[in-house]
């Protein structure tokens, strides 16, 4: 039954017990995204920072929200998967997370990238699905871009922003 | 004839209605047998409605209305004798009826008489006479009600915006109904247009449209009905409902998509300004202006939907068979089933009246520990297909508390089993998410 290939264990999981939900301060920029098929909506906030290299990092994501139970685990293997990423590499699984929902099937995850988002394979069987699995990663992507508009990586740490040109 | 009559009178035979939707012969999901409970989205197809239009585009496919051949003849003849076909369905003058793609087209279409007078007036444009009463100033008011689907609160939200008028909706109570206590203070001395639903889609929810329509009429508002979810699933009669314009869909009631009527009174027809313009809708035109052709043909420019017409005519013949009090009891029946179902099983609340009474077949619901997308997920696995969202009235949902619900909607081609078996799916999606 595909259904279950849909609902993994690992989801339910998630849904049940979400990590990292919540509105947290301080924050670079949050977004209100919604799934105008469905109502399913999120509020996400993300915190960059930046390490020794002067690269930037995840330091987090907090969200709230509401939605079907792929729409919210989802949110919350995103907080436990990009959190402490550099900005680089959480971009590079993002990319993967969303090549592969997309992919009806065809791409298997590669879990050393994805981790316990690898259980989000089979809900690229189910097309009306796609949306609820990438609403909160649709909200971090622009999350970034409008922290990196509004100068939010300065904001967040004067510090650390005299070092770290390449970021703006 | 009442329902209770209509029950009297015939035993349903819904397994050879069946055989008539091929579509119904299909399995889904690994072989399992369909179970569509989704009619209110879009209701299946009988073989005669896809035989009738198959018929037209092999016999007499031409363009309507223009060229002096013989397949323009016929097919002039098909689409108009379709257009007299379809308003007796509802006790219309074929005249009366303008084709449009569906209902909320047919919604526009009224909205936009409303902007498009506003707009010309402010222009010293030409209006048609009587096209006054179209012309909106700030300090009017136009009236919803708080259970509409988009398609009767978004166009009205524009027509707001382009003129200045005020937006005011009568609001509904716990149950579900409409609160005609305090309609009295929405519905005004500055109303110029009140626009409701006949059934309300997501709650299922059959208005009085007579205690509206009065109302309306004490202050000499236009009256627009939705009747988008009753003309399926019910006798109506236009001509004895106290209202100016109907709206409704051929595809939720058997026929193809791509078709809708609006029926409007031919003195408010003839006062409108045209929606959408171009080719077969003129009366003259130069290079600097035009004159529009008198209803239904103002409102029908470009080639139209023959086919479909003709299919949503079959359609009509159809259900004229069935009998549409039959089919009224039957659903009432299904509905009853439904409701007494939900109400067994524990942590289900039914967003919507739960008292057979005044109440279509389309019922939403709401289950504890599982959201509706999931829900629906898993009784589509199980063959069941239903419904679920915010059925284009996020803010009925909002008013009623739920993010989304889930919902189901029989017709004339499901039977209890089709009920049962949602049912028992019901069921093993509670085990399947561990909150039963």
């Amino acid at each position: 039954m595909d259904v279950d290939a849909l609902y993994q264990e690992i989801i339910l999981d998630h849904y049940r017990n979400p990590v990292g939900k919540g509105l947290r301060e301080p924050f670079a920029a949050q977004v209100h995204h919604v799934n105008p098929t469905c109502g399913d909506e999120i509020d996400l906030r993300v915190t960059l920072g930046h390490d020794e290299a002067g690269r930037t990092i995840i330091e987090d994501v907090s969200y709230d929200g509401q939605g079907c139970s792929i729409s919210q685990a989802s949110a919350s293997v995103l907080h436990e998967l990009l959190v402490g990423q550099t900005e680089a590499d959480a971009l590079a699984i993002e990319g993967a997370f969303h090549e592969m929902v997309s992919s009806r099937g065809r791409i298997e995850p590669d879990e050393d990238v994805l981790g316990d988002a690898a259980a989000f394979a089979g809900v690229s069987k189910y097309p009306a699905r796609v949306k609820c699995a990438l609403l909160s990663w649709m909200a971090f992507k622009d999350a970034l871009v409008q922290a990196h508009a509004d100068g939010g990586v300065a904001a967040q740490s004067n510090e650390a922003d005299a070092d770290s040109g390449r970021s703006r | 004839m009442s329902i209770a009559e209509a029950d009297r009178t015939r035993v349903w035979d819904a397994t050879s209605i069946r055989e008539d939707f091929p579509i119904l012969a299909r399995t889904v999901r690994d072989g399992r047998r369909l179970v569509y409970l989704d009619s209110a989205a879009t209701s299946q197809k009988p073989r005669t409605v896809l035989d009738a239009e198959r018929y037209y585009y092999e016999t007499a496919n031409a363009a309507v209305h223009r060229g002096a051949h013989q397949l323009a003849e016929e097919a002039t003849e098909a689409y108009e004798g379709a257009r007299a076909r379809i308003a007796s369905f509802v006790g219309a003058r074929a005249d009366d009826v303008v084709f449009t793609r569906n209902a909320t087209e047919g919604l526009n279409l009224i909205a936009y008489a409303f902007s498009n007078a506003t707009a010309k007036s402010i222009h010293g444009a030409v209006l048609p006479d009587g096209g006054e009463q179209f012309v909106l100033a700030p300090g009017d008011e136009i009236v919803v009600t708080e259970m509409e689907h988009h398609a009767n609160l978004v166009p009205w939200q524009e027509v707001c915006a382009k003129t200045g008028a005020l937006l005011r909706w009568i609001p509904i109570t716990d149950e579900g109904r409409l609160d005609l206590d305090a309609m009295k203070d929405i519905i005004g001395p500055r109303t110029k247009v009140v626009s409701f639903t006949h059934q309300s889609n997501l709650l299922g929810t059959i208005n009085d449209v007579a205690a509206v329509s009065q109302a309306a009429r004490e202050v000499a508002a236009l009256v627009v009905l939705d009747a988008c979810q009753s003309i399926p699933h019910q006798a109506v009669d236009v001509s004895t409902l106290d209202v100016d314009a109907v709206a409704w869909s051929g595809h939720k009631m058997l026929g193809p998509t791509g078709i809708g009527c609006l029926w409007m009174r031919p003195e408010i027809a003839d006062a409108m300004s045209p929606f959408i313009t171009g080719g077969s809708m003129i009366e003259t035109v130069t290079m600097a202006e035009s004159t529009f052709a008198a209803p239904p043909t103002r409102f029908e420019a470009g080639v139209p939907m023959v086919a479909q017409a003709v299919g949503l005519a079959a359609a009509c013949d159809y259900l004229d068979a069935l009998g549409m009090h039959e089919v009224a009891a039957h659903e009432h029946r299904l509905t009853q089933r439904t409701l007494d179902g939900l109400a067994a099983i524990p942590g289900v609340r039914v967003i919507g009246p739960t008292v057979n009474e005044s109440r279509g077949s389309a019922v939403s619901f709401v289950v504890d520990g599982i959201h509706p997308h999931d829900l629906g997920q898993v009784l589509d696995d199980r063959g069941v297909a239903v419904r679920v969202g915010h059925h284009c009235a996020w803010p009925t949902c909002r008013r009623m508390n739920v993010p989304a619900t889930t919902r189901v909607s029989p017709y004339l081609y499901n039977d209890v089993s089709d009920i049962d078996a949602f049912l028992s799916a019901l069921q093993d999606s509670r085990k399947f998410f561990g909150v039963a």
